[in-house]
């Protein structure tokens, strides 16, 4: 069944997306704003982070706790998240608590009050997350080889900030931050489920319509060219079980021409079944990881593509040489016809699932908001993917697959080897 | 908004067709027309507690194994059975069921059986698998040492339980891995995989006559085999309390407490439910949930004694729904600065508050709204629906979970006190602390 989404421009330039789904009587919605960690203020790093856990805590004439009321009231979830380009305050609610919900998410987004009070409790909860990371050998393997593939671009910078950096974000920084990023052009709702389309736009042109807001321009993504040498960098936390890697590539934006065969190409590489190559390499073969996998993170800029491995520390050299194989493999070779065909047809044949729930359809929809892919973008997915060829694969696989340009961080019971660089 | 069945009504029970074919194998189907998809999971009445001396985590490995190819499925060809279909498959283990699911595109609905069946009696248990298998667990459980809330949880829960099989964790314990056996885990699988012991749900655009049929066609061949040993282990009352620190390097500094609590058939785990939900938020009774919607938390008491507060980065409650007496948990991550021992003063303080002098008419209010909405989000989707079917089947009968949430409104103010002065008293509980001792983590980045 196709979607059949409404797609409304309101006057102030918010973009609402609404699609009817009667499955359950409950709605999912989804507001998405142009504004994430690629914002925050150099030495205060960890700031869009920061805001979106405050933001909900008070509002004019609201405080946290009567915000926390209305909406345990009805058991509606409301949570708020920063990535790199937006923030996203996802609700659910029963279909009859939508008007409520969709009238205090427009308060908590339009008019936060970030109460000194509230800043400093977040903020202690921040500090206590990152501490919490610092002690997680996946988390440390991933910041830092993000750091060091993305050295002096926005995406090297930590999207949570680090301790010292959240510790100088005060509400005058926050407050700034909404004020600088958040504006209704530029902002999308997505709403799904158990909803009447024409009623519910007016509830939100009730609720946001007023808005007025500019902000300032959205900077361009700065190119980020592949670093030019291989890295290994040792972390090493010595009273941990098991190591953690990641091995991290330069990948490709969202709007790259070559993104679709970069889909597909990850997919055979990492996702398929259990991991794909690397899966039936290192977990089916070799049984050195429960884990292991590669990802995609094609977003407005070139994202990574990396792979992730969980694997004991006396295997680590093993795993990091699989890698580089069936990346080097893939690289010379693309994939062969049989794992395009099924990585094709898995991609296609998924999108019912992805389609089944409002939350799935809710952030299906604003994927192709953001991203400009069209309202019918669940008719042409499949199309799209369809046309992807081997010559296609083989060329992208070219293009990002190259482990001497790799920056591999290992984090764990592993002090490294001679070739490791030192972690500080 | 727009059409509603009775408005705001709790959803009446479901139409789910029940049927026990010749070998014992219990069928649950239930049509569900709005998307093309099916979701078929298979459950056994086997997990941890099912363990003897010397297995433990024989349970999970042997799903593992179950993946590995079969009389009729060759290894090689396991791979993509389901990803043609656009499907997903997974399983787990717990400490009550073993489960396998598929979900995916209808066309696949005679593919899952088929896999299904074959899994119940003719997986290979190649002893060069067995092997390879071996070391991905032993990864699997050093990745889970890897996070002290983790070891933390193991230690309480060895702790809590002097007897029953529920102290030992899922996953096993270390030395039994390493010496556990390939005819260790075929005896297992040989005991507990058989029709007589499972049962089979199918969710989703199907036609359940039909269904039935292809039910029959792929698991009608397959004998019952003699009933498998039951736990009957009876853990003896906690009289007193217990304690377990945990002092190692790390950042950060973990609370959680555990109290012996009611299983899911006791009168009394409604109504704990409700204790809980009104320490923490609803959390609801999917174990599974895909969806992963928030609990609505921050009006509830722990939270605001202890999170609002800044003494905690966060709090949580967990009453899972279990076929012996389990557990109910607290836990709590300490704030940065802060320490273990003034969260644990408000936090006792808290639960002794509630046991001694109950919860309000509004309190109960507010969490059967949230638990009402709980159970509308843990039911969105053939998977999540087909879930509870299957893993309420596994521990007292999948009627229960639709009773359980028609007798929302029946509870009351006296029933939710009466849980918690009975539940949450000090010599019922044990207390565990993850102090973090010297450095730990690693070096921040410049």
């Amino acid at each position: 069944m196709p979607l059949s989404p409404h797609r409304h421009i309101l006057p102030n330039g918010l973009t609402l997306i609404v699609q009817e789904n009667r499955a359950t009587p409950a709605v999912s919605a989804v507001i998405s704003i142009a504004a994430g960690a690629v914002d925050d203020p150099p030495g205060r790093e960890g700031t869009a982070a920061l805001a979106a856990r405050v933001i909900d805590r008070g509002s004019t004439g609201l405080d946290a706790a009567a915000i926390a009321d209305i909406l345990d009231a009805r058991g509606a979830a409301l949570s708020v998240s920063a990535g790199r380009h937006r923030l996203a305050a996802a609700c659910t609610c029963l279909a009859e608590d939508i008007d409520e919900v969709l009238v205090l998410a427009a308060r908590v987004v339009i008019t936060p009050e970030f109460p000194e009070h509230e800043v400093v409790t977040r903020r202690a909860e921040l500090v206590t997350d990152l501490r919490e990371a610092e002690d997680d050998p996946a988390s440390v393997a991933v910041d830092r080889m993000m750091a060091a593939l993305y050295e002096g671009h926005p995406y090297g910078r930590s999207p949570h900030g680090h301790v010292a950096s959240v510790e100088r974000i005060d509400a005058a920084a926050l407050r700034a931050f909404h004020a600088a990023t958040f504006a209704p052009a530029g902002a999308a709702i997505v709403l799904v489920g158990d909803l009447d389309a024409a009623r519910v736009v007016e509830v939100v042109e009730r609720a946001f319509g007023a808005w007025r807001a500019s902000a300032r321009p959205v900077l361009p993504v700065p190119p980020s060219p592949p670093p030019g040498e291989r890295r290994l960098i040792a972390v090493p936390m010595m009273d941990k079980a098991q190591t953690d890697v990641a091995y991290g590539l330069t990948g490709l934006a969202r709007s790259d021409p070559d993104h679709d065969a970069a889909w597909v190409m990850n997919n055979a590489l990492g996702q398929y079944a259990i991991g794909g190559r690397l899966g039936d390499s290192i977990r089916e073969r070799q049984g050195m990881a429960y884990y292991v996998y590669s990802r995609l993170d094609a977003t407005i800029g070139a994202g990574p593509l990396y792979v992730r491995a969980g694997v004991s520390a006396a295997n680590v050299e093993r795993t990091l040489a699989s890698i580089d194989d069936e990346i080097s493999t893939v690289a010379r070779e693309g994939i062969t016809t049989r794992e395009l065909d099924e990585s094709k047809r898995y991609l296609i044949g998924s999108l019912p699932r992805r389609l089944e729930t409002n939350a799935g359809i809710a952030a299906f929809l604003m994927e192709a908001e953001v991203f400009g892919l069209g309202l019918d973008y669940d008719q042409v997915l499949p199309g799209r993917i369809a046309a992807v060829t081997a010559g296609d694969v083989r060329a992208v696989a070219a293009r990002l697959l190259d482990p001497a340009h790799a920056t591999i961080v290992v984090a764990g019971p592993w002090a490294g080897t001679a070739a490791a660089g030192a972690a500080s | 908004m727009g059409k509603r069945t009775a408005a705001g009504a709790v959803a009446g029970p479901p139409t789910v067709r029940e049927t026990v074919l010749d070998n014992g194998l219990t069928v649950l189907v239930r049509e569900l027309h709005t998307a093309p998809l099916a979701s078929v999971w298979c459950w056994y009445k086997v997990g941890s507690k099912d363990e003897g001396p010397g297995l433990t985590g024989v349970s999970h490995w042997v799903e593992h194994m179950n993946f590995k190819g079969t009389r009729n499925i060759p290894r090689d060809q396991v791979k993509g059975l389901i990803e043609q279909f656009g499907g997903t498959w997974n399983g787990y283990t717990w400490i009550d069921q073993t489960a396998y699911i598929e979900t995916a595109s209808i066309d696949a609905l005679d593919r899952m059986l088929f896999i299904e069946a074959e899994r119940m009696d003719a997986c290979l248990y190649d002893p060069a698998d067995c092997e390879s298998e071996r070391t991905v667990i032993i990864s699997e459980l050093q990745g889970g040492e890897n996070d002290p809330e983790e070891r933390l949880d193991q230690e309480v829960t060895a702790t809590a339980y002097k007897t029953h099989p529920y102290r030992h964790p899922t996953i096993g314990w270390l030395g039994d891995l390493q010496s556990m056996t390939r005819d260790d885990l075929y005896g297992h699988y040989r005991r507990f995989y058989i029709p007589n012991n499972a049962t089979l749900v199918v969710v989703g655009d199907v036609d359940t006559d039909e269904t039935l049929r292809r039910i029959d066609h792929h698991f009608g061949r397959i004998s019952a085999g003699a009933a498998p040993p039951r736990v009957t282990t009876v853990e003896p009352p906690q009289a007193v309390e217990r304690r377990v620190v945990l002092r190692r390097p790390g950042t950060t500094a973990y609370w959680r407490a555990v109290f012996h609590a009611p299983a899911v058939t006791d009168p009394a785990f409604l109504p704990l439910l409700f204790v809980d939900a009104i320490l923490n938020g609803a959390s609801g009774l999917n174990i599974w949930n895909g969806h992963g919607v928030p609990v609505p938390q921050r009006s509830a008491r722990l939270y605001r004694a202890l999170v609002d507060r800044g003494l905690a980065s966060s709090v949580s409650g967990a009453l899972l729904p279990t076929e012996h007496p389990y557990l109910y948990t607290v836990a709590s991550t300490v704030a940065d600065g802060q320490t273990l021992a003034a969260v644990e003063d408000v936090m006792l303080a808290e639960l002794a508050r509630i046991a001694r002098d109950g919860v309000t008419e509004a309190e109960c209010t507010k969490v059967r709204a949230q638990l009402r909405a709980r159970f509308v989000y843990d039911g969105d989707g053939v998977t999540d629906i087909a879930h509870q079917l299957g893993f309420f089947q596994t521990i007292a009968g999948w009627r229960l979970y639709h009773d359980l949430q028609a007798r929302l409104p029946q509870v009351t103010v006296d029933e939710v006190s009466a849980a918690a002065a009975r539940y949450l008293r000090p010599d019922n509980r044990t207390i565990g602390w993850v102090e973090p001792a010297g450095a730990g983590g690693a070096v921040p980045a410049a």
